[in-house]
């Protein structure tokens, strides 16, 4: 008896449509270009303020374009799976073991959603929000 | 006891007269609380006897029925019928050579089983007169998970980064070196980190989390790979950052 495996090609570019799950895992990953572009943003931000009111201003005003806000919207909806994805997965990463038993998912995954919610609060009062 | 006619869809491949696989339809008598793999083998008896696959325990234990139905890797002994509706398609396990139908070449597997030694090393020998090594149940608590996996590669045929980098170790070579490095009485990690640690070790992950989706056992193989990524990034940090701590 001759011995001939066959070796199935994996698409290299379409594998991700093959399983749902897999799309969702891309789309996790394509969410950090729009948190990497919204940085960038940011920094942009950070030099026109840095020119004066009048560079400032004219940021400002850029922001209100109609392509400015479908961006923001966009990034604000990656950002959101991204953040949830990532925290929903930190069990797996993070086990705590207190004594013979392991805290419970949720209580980890909370702690995150604690901890975003704190810094986001500090961020504020920096901001002078409060 | 009720009986309907199933469909399969099963994909042939005879390595002797065929140039690449092809799929085959039979229709077969099945009762209402059949597995796949019941199906399987009342084809086999009284349609198509030349049907190839592997199988031992049909009870999720030995994890030789690992098969692709409905493009899902799944234990064929746990697949019910009833979950699924139309024609049920059968393949061989997916980023693994096809040896024949439904059984697949599974050396690259073994190998790299072998390469993360996944027994006890422990740290230091002692004569059996002075008898076991003790451990709380805590300490076992704390690896118990990792030795549910049955080697039946699920994981594996889930996982995208095997199928397209086939030197990954992958995921239930790694979540075993994961046990027995977290394994009170053991002291081999240092020699497990040499493959686990490595580019084709935890770095060709990129935390799909297929695998532990699909462990018929629920090993969470996704899991022990992101603790292992910590536990070698701090030894990192330890080393060049820290080289007067001692790891
Ligand atoms: S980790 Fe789970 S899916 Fe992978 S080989 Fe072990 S039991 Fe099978």
């Amino acid at each position: 008896m001759s011995r001939r495996p066959y070796v199935r090609e994996i698409p290299k570019f379409r594998w991700f449509f093959r399983q749902p799950r897999y799309l969702r895992y891309m789309a996790r990953e394509l969410s950090c270009l729009f948190i990497g572009a919204y940085a960038l943003m940011m920094v942009w931000g950070s030099k026109q303020l840095a020119d004066g009111p009048a560079t400032w201003g004219a940021f400002l005003e850029r922001l209100h374009s109609p392509s400015s806000i479908a961006f923001h919207v966009l990034a604000l909806g990656f950002a959101l799976y991204h953040t949830i994805t990532w925290f929903n997965l930190t069990p797996k990463a993070l086990p705590v073991q207190v004594g013979g038993e392991f805290v419970p998912d949720g209580v980890i995954v909370g702690a995150h959603y604690v901890g975003w919610g704190l810094l986001s609060l500090a961020v504020l009062y920096f901001a002078g929000a409060f | 006891m009720s009986e309907r006619v199933v469909e399969l869809e099963v994909l042939r491949y005879n390595p002797e007269t065929d140039s690449e696989p092809h799929f085959q339809r039979y229709s077969v008598s099945c009762e209402e609380e059949w597995v796949v793999l019941d199906a399987l083998n009342k084809i086999k008896e009284t349609i198509d006897p030349t049907l190839s696959y592997r199988w031992s325990c049909h009870m999720a234990v030995c994890g030789s029925c690992g098969m692709m139905v409905n493009g899902e890797p799944k234990l064929a002994c746990k697949a019910f019928l009833r979950t699924f509706d139309g024609v049920i398609r059968v393949e061989p396990l997916a980023h693994f050579p096809i040896e024949r139908d439904l059984v697949t070449v599974i050396d690259d597997f073994v190998m790299k089983l072998k390469r993360v030694k996944p027994y006890l090393i422990p740290k230091q020998d002692k004569p059996v007169s002075e008898g076991e090594y003790l451990q709380t149940p805590a300490e076992l608590k704390k690896y118990k998970q990792y030795t549910l996996c049955i080697n039946c590669m699920l994981c594996y045929a889930a996982c995208p980064e095997y199928g397209l980098i086939p030197n990954y170790i992958g995921p239930a070579a790694i979540a075993l070196a994961h046990r027995y490095n977290q394994d009170s009485r053991d002291g081999g990690r240092d020699e497990r980190q040499e493959e686990i640690a490595a580019t084709e070790g935890v770095w060709d992950c990129s935390f799909v989390g297929a695998c532990s989706e699909v462990c018929p056992e629920h090993v969470d193989p996704a899991g022990a790979i992101q603790q292992v990524k910590i536990k070698s990034m701090v030894d990192w940090y330890k080393e060049h950052l820290m080289p007067w701590v001692k790891k």
